[in-house]
């Protein structure tokens, strides 16, 4: 039979033209190429600082101090992250409602916008002009230059990530399992706290993990809300455009290290998966 | 103990409409209908996990109508079972025990009994993901037998279970109804189940209920051509009545039954047709000559057709008259039929 067009192209790719090793060999390739693109410019950056001005730059109170903040801002945004989202997970998951692929796309919409309009964007919310900033000043609340405005950027970067991650946890608990506890007499949240979260907590604390290494890695639009006091990504920053790249670089290792030991968190956490029925 | 009075439920591409039932206290009635007809619906909105759109539920006397599931009293029992699986078999089964805050002693003694009746004594501490089909299954029963629900709402329990876990939940529910005296609300398109368990059924369509009756009655007097389809009778012919005579498909028979006059249809069970190399059928029979054709296995029988002029009819043959009569395929033979096995539509 004579195969022509499209069709003959795809038959001789499969039928022997590209055999099932060589494909794996080309994909193995494509990924190495990738690793390549990502691991070369890291350790490039790791090994290029010799290790007594990496131990100098841990002994210095304004790195260790700088990466504390970034962790502990880091922290409190996925846990805030965790009590707000988590509700808002579950009513993604579970309820249609009108304008649900709307509130979807408004949850995305941190990952798309350029990182320093979302700093403009806060902080023109948190200045003396507009009504919820006046109240935020009445109460006491300093945004910009503190580490609540750290916190609130964070926060807004982080979100998508935490929300998106736990939605599909709580989608993967079958809503048969809800249905048999609720008419065995929990009530929703019961049932909430009884089935859905313990199936779905694997999923809670990647998310957890997910939002606390996109918030550790934030820079554009944390400088404009609050340049100082500094997290660890400011401070390179700051390092490098005043004294250059010599001095930048042992504090770049360091949020290296501490943003691949959270990944490594986050693959260890996800690994072992309880198949649900 | 149900009584559903004009119920309908409408959910994006389907409705279930004007749906009419009554099961007594200790009955155990069946919904019998091909995927899609909205059995599964009909049942979640009895256990107040599907929002009725019009109608009424009443259970126990109560009105249910708007009540959410867990004030119901009503247990849910599904064909994938739905077992926690973050639980072991005896917390799932004392789960519904918490919530309904019944004397320790009494909930006691009632989980001890329904896991002697179940036998399940010898998993109660396992993991879930380590039981097989029945066994899951049964811890399924237990745990919504364990709250003691006014009624149990089956969705094709027996639906995912292979064939001897099939048979042996099948002769489970059958004795758990009778010893509990329980009322059972079972899903289920398979008529050879409702056939061993239920006392009455109702057969659905499209989100209608067809027939609802007696469950011998359904099986002997289909209302429907669908019914009668449903329930087993594969032979289905457009007929004519006249003077006491069914004429179909150029083919005729005296009826033993007065049908009326006017047009109809004839249906015949296979198995109440019977197939001979010479027309030595008892006179009373109705007999045909016709050529064999499109036989089947299915397994310890086999189905064939006979066609008989325009009339095709579906037989039920053994292994016997398959090979001792000397059936083959293009075979010239005779088939016969008690005119009483007709049933006229």
């Amino acid at each position: 039979m004579v195969r022509s067009g499209a069709s003959g192209i795809k038959g001789r790719l499969t039928d022997g033209f590209l055999p099932g090793g060589l494909f794996l060999w080309l994909a193995g390739g494509c990924g190495a190429i990738l690793l390549c693109f990502i691991l070369l410019p890291l350790y490039e950056m790791v090994t290029a600082p010799e290790l007594g001005s990496l131990v100098e730059s841990i002994r210095d109170p304004e790195v260790l101090s700088s990466i504390w903040l970034s962790l502990y801002a880091s922290g409190a945004a996925a846990l805030i992250a965790f009590v707000f989202g988590t509700p808002l997970a579950y009513v993604l998951a579970r309820v249609d409602f009108f304008g649900k692929k709307f509130v979807e796309s408004v949850i995305d919409l941190p990952i798309m916008i350029p990182h320093p309009v979302v700093g403009i964007a806060i902080l023109s919310l948190a200045g003396r002009d507009h009504w919820l900033g006046s109240i935020f000043t009445d109460l006491g609340i300093r945004v910009m230059g503190s580490v609540t405005g750290i916190i609130a950027v964070l926060t807004f970067v982080g979100l998508p990530f935490y929300v998106n991650t736990v939605k599909a946890g709580f989608e993967g608990v079958p809503a048969r399992l809800e249905n048999v506890s609720r008419s065995l007499g929990s009530g929703r949240a019961a049932t909430f706290f009884r089935i859905t979260a313990p199936l779905a907590w694997r999923h809670m604390l990647a998310g957890m993990i997910m939002c606390c290494a996109r918030a550790v890695s934030e820079f554009g639009a944390v400088i404009i809300v609050a340049y100082h006091p500094m997290i660890a990504p400011v401070l390179m920053y700051e390092r490098f455009t005043a004294y250059g790249l010599k001095y930048s670089q042992p504090v770049a290792v360091w949020l290296i290290m501490v943003c691949l030991t959270l990944f490594l968190l986050l693959r260890i956490v996800s690994l072992p998966k309880r198949r649900i029925q | 103990m149900i009584e559903i009075k004009d119920l309908n439920i409408e959910v994006p591409g389907f409705a279930v409409r004007d749906v009419n039932l009554d099961i007594g206290q200790g009955e155990f009635f069946c919904l019998l209908g091909p995927t899609g007809s909205g059995k599964t619906l009909i049942l979640e909105s009895i256990a107040g996990l599907v929002r009725a759109t019009k109608g009424r539920i009443r259970a126990a006397g109560r009105d249910i109508t708007r009540m959410p599931p867990e004030r119901r009293g009503i247990g849910i029992v599904y064909q994938d079972n739905s077992l926690f699986p973050h639980m072991t078999v005896m917390e799932n089964i004392r789960y519904g025990l918490k919530s309904r805050r019944l004397p320790l002693a009494e909930t006691d003694a009632l989980v001890d009994r329904l896991v002697q009746t179940l036998d399940l004594a010898h998993v109660v501490n396992r993991g879930t993901s380590h039981l097989s089909g029945g066994e899951k299954q049964r811890v399924s029963l237990a745990r919504a037998l364990a709250v003691r629900p006014s009624v149990l709402l089956l969705d094709e329990p027996m639906a995912a279970l292979d064939p001897n876990f099939h048979e042996e939940v099948q002769r489970l529910l059958k004795r758990l109804q009778s010893e509990l005296g329980a009322t059972f609300l079972m899903v289920t398109h398979d008529f050879a189940e409702v056939m061993f368990l239920a006392d009455r059924v109702a057969v659905i369509r499209d989100g209608r209920i067809e027939q609802a009756g007696n469950t011998a009655e359904v099986f002997q007097k289909p209302a429907t051509i669908f019914t009668a389809g449903f329930v087993g009778m594969k032979n289905i012919f457009p007929a004519r009545f006249s003077g006491g005579r069914a004429e179909f498909m150029d083919l005729s028979f005296p009826l033993s039954r007065p049908a009326g006059e006017g047009d109809g249809h004839v249906a015949l069970r296979p198995e109440d047709v019977f197939l001979r190399s010479q027309n030595n059928f008892p006179p009373h029979f109705a007999a045909y000559p016709g050529k064999m054709f499109g036989i089947v296995s299915l397994g310890f029988h086999f189905e064939a057709r006979v066609q008989c002029g325009r009339a095709c009819f579906k037989i039920y043959l053994d292994k016997k008259t398959l090979f001792e009569a000397g059936v083959h395929e293009n075979k010239e033979v005779f088939v016969g039929f008690d005119p009483a096995d007709a049933h006229t539509l």
